[in-house]
């Protein structure tokens, strides 16, 4: 606005003409409302509705007496903190070389990052099958020495890792470019060593940008379905996560079973979502992302 | 300091090198994998494993589900968005929070509970089926549940640009005469358009590969409600590696395409809103 004196009716009359009439206002609202209402706010009730449809009684028996659904719990909470590790290393590795050097390959190596957001999770599942399964290229020579993948945890383990490992490296190459280079450099020339400076200036850095990459990761890593769905060969109480276990309960018409495995997801998600909107404060010069 | 960076810091062939290993294995050898498999076939057993009447119909299933429901995102997420950066109401910072939930949630977890919404006793079937609207089993069940997975990607890439948004050729359109929808449809909209197209490619992208959700709601019948993703997995179950390879080398090219596509429009996106 230019500094020539505005009148007041001046300003009344600019403001007013980014403003909607009320019914508009209104009108949009409420439709908004309606629409994140019904997309979003009534499932997530309906899932606590159907999973306490029986009482808490039933509700805990439905999470913990059943042997299956119990081994389906302590399954994804060991797959997923492994893949988990496995893609933080690999997102601290990358965002360091994409970050902060300038290589041939690195345009390319970055779209690579992307890959999974557009490959179907199925696809990603079957190239796996195709490597390790018993007709595929590496299953007979594992299977002679006894190693299983294919339909066991290692299977669930890299599965996982490959929807999920664009996570962190996308959250951290952004800040790593914000932040810049000048201390990493300061702490170098001063004598540190390279593990020093890791530790002392880029992690302290990073690190809310680290927290908030490992949280989406983790809580997709929880999720994940399609390619787990395809390399995990449900056999229940061995290989089937908490997912496939909801899924499983729901083929068996089990629905408060079901509903009760996904109510844990669900309190996840949201839990997620919590974290997520504490670490964003933190992070303030993020942009407002899409994963 | 007038040395290039890549000498002063440490760990470049280290982190590089970690991450291409990395990348070779978990990615570029199973795709490696998929395609020399599909290699092995012979192009007419290809051609028969992917064109047959079957393949056809969920590839049109999956085209036609994913296109209706991104173009509905599309409006809602242009809806939601101008609602959550023009207008300030109770419960506006919930409502935008609650915008990322589709991508927290897992995507079993949804289609759980859209299977169970929309049939006939279902919170919402009950009122709906009586009207003759069938979401339950149905093509509508699988746009309805991709309409859920794919909002926030277009809430999400039009939000920012819709903050960021010139107040002056607004207030200028206004005082020149122009109506509020003239200048919504001439000013506003104009800017916002490649965030648009690239929320729409990425909701479309994702509801293309989208699976968790859909085996839940759709019924998975043949020729009617079965898409490509759901074929690739029945072939599979039934041990025809060959053919669930060929259907998934389909799949993943267009997932390539689609990769290509988006990295363009991104592209096209931060130029225009440099312009601006």
């Amino acid at each position: 606005m230019p500094e020539t004196a505005p009148t007041a009716r001046r300003i009344t009359r600019i403001r007013y003409a980014r403003q909607d009439p009320a019914w508009v206002r209104w009108g949009l609202t409420l439709a908004a409302v309606a629409v994140v209402g019904l997309l979003i706010v009534v499932p997530v009730v309906h899932v606590f509705a159907g999973a306490l449809s029986d009482g808490l009684g039933a509700y805990w028996k439905n999470l913990f007496a059943d042997p299956d659904t119990r081994h389906s719990i302590l399954l994804t909470l060991t797959v997923v903190p492994l893949a988990l590790v496995a893609n933080i290393v690999f997102g601290l590795a990358a965002a360091w070389a994409i970050a902060r050097f300038r290589f041939p390959g690195r345009t390319v190596l970055t779209a690579l990052i992307d890959l999974p957001f557009s490959v179907s999770p199925v696809v990603a599942g079957l190239m796996f099958v195709l490597i390790f399964g018993l007709q595929g290229y590496l299953g007979p020579l594992l299977q002679r020495h006894g190693v299983k993948i294919l339909f066991a945890t290692p299977g669930l383990i890299l599965a996982t890792a490959f929807v999920t490992f664009p996570f962190v490296a996308r959250e951290l190459i952004p800040v790593m470019e914000a932040i810049g280079e000048e201390e990493e450099i300061a702490a170098v020339s001063l004598g540190a060593s390279g593990w020093q400076m890791f530790r002392r200036v880029t992690v302290p850095n990073i690190k809310w940008g680290l927290a908030y990459g490992i949280i989406l990761c983790n809580a997709r890593a929880m999720g994940e379905f399609g390619a787990v769905y395809v390399v995990s060969g449900h056999i229940a109480g061995q290989t089937d996560t908490m997912p496939l276990r909801v899924e499983k309960l729901f083929q068996e018409y089990n629905l408060p079973g079901s509903f009760a495995v996904a109510s844990l997801l669900t309190l996840l998600a949201i839990l997620t979502l919590v974290v997520k909107a504490g670490l964003e404060r933190r992070v303030p010069s993020e942009r407002p992302h899409v994963d | 300091m007038a040395r290039v960076n890549g000498k002063v810091l440490p760990g470049f062939s280290l982190s590089l090198g970690y991450t291409v290993f990395y990348l070779s294995v978990l990615v570029l050898l199973p795709i490696l994998a998929c395609f020399s498999k599909a290699a092995s076939l012979s192009l007419g057993e290809f051609w028969a494993a992917v064109w047959t009447e079957r393949t056809r119909a969920a590839y049109a299933l999956t085209f036609g589900t994913s296109l209706v429901a991104a173009t509905l995102n599309v409006l809602l997420g242009l809806l939601v968005a101008w609602v959550l950066v023009r207008y300030r109401f109770p419960g506006r910072r919930l409502m935008d929070s609650l915008i990322d939930l589709p991508l927290a949630l897992p995507t079993a977890v949804g289609g759980l509970v859209y299977a169970s919404l929309y049939v006939s006793k279902g919170w919402l079937g009950r009122y709906l089926v009586p009207l003759g609207i069938q979401a339950a089993y149905t093509r509508l069940a699988i746009v309805l549940v991709l309409v859920f997975i794919g909002l926030p990607f277009v809430v999400r890439t039009v939000q920012p640009v819709l903050e960021d948004l010139d107040a002056e050729t607004e207030e200028a359109a206004a005082s020149l005469g122009a109506t509020r929808w003239q200048s919504f449809r001439r000013v506003i909209l104009p800017p916002l358009y490649p965030a648009l197209v690239t929320g729409f490619a990425l909701a479309f992208a994702r509801s293309l590969g989208e699976y968790g959700s859909v085996v839940f709601v759709s019924g998975n019948m043949p020729y009617k409600t079965e898409i490509a993703p759901v074929l690739i997995v029945a072939r599979l179950e039934e041990f025809a590696y060959g053919e669930a390879t060929a259907i998934a080398v389909v799949l993943l090219v267009v997932s390539f395409s689609m990769l290509v596509l988006i990295n363009l429009l991104e592209r096209w996106s931060e130029r225009e809103a440099a312009h601006a």
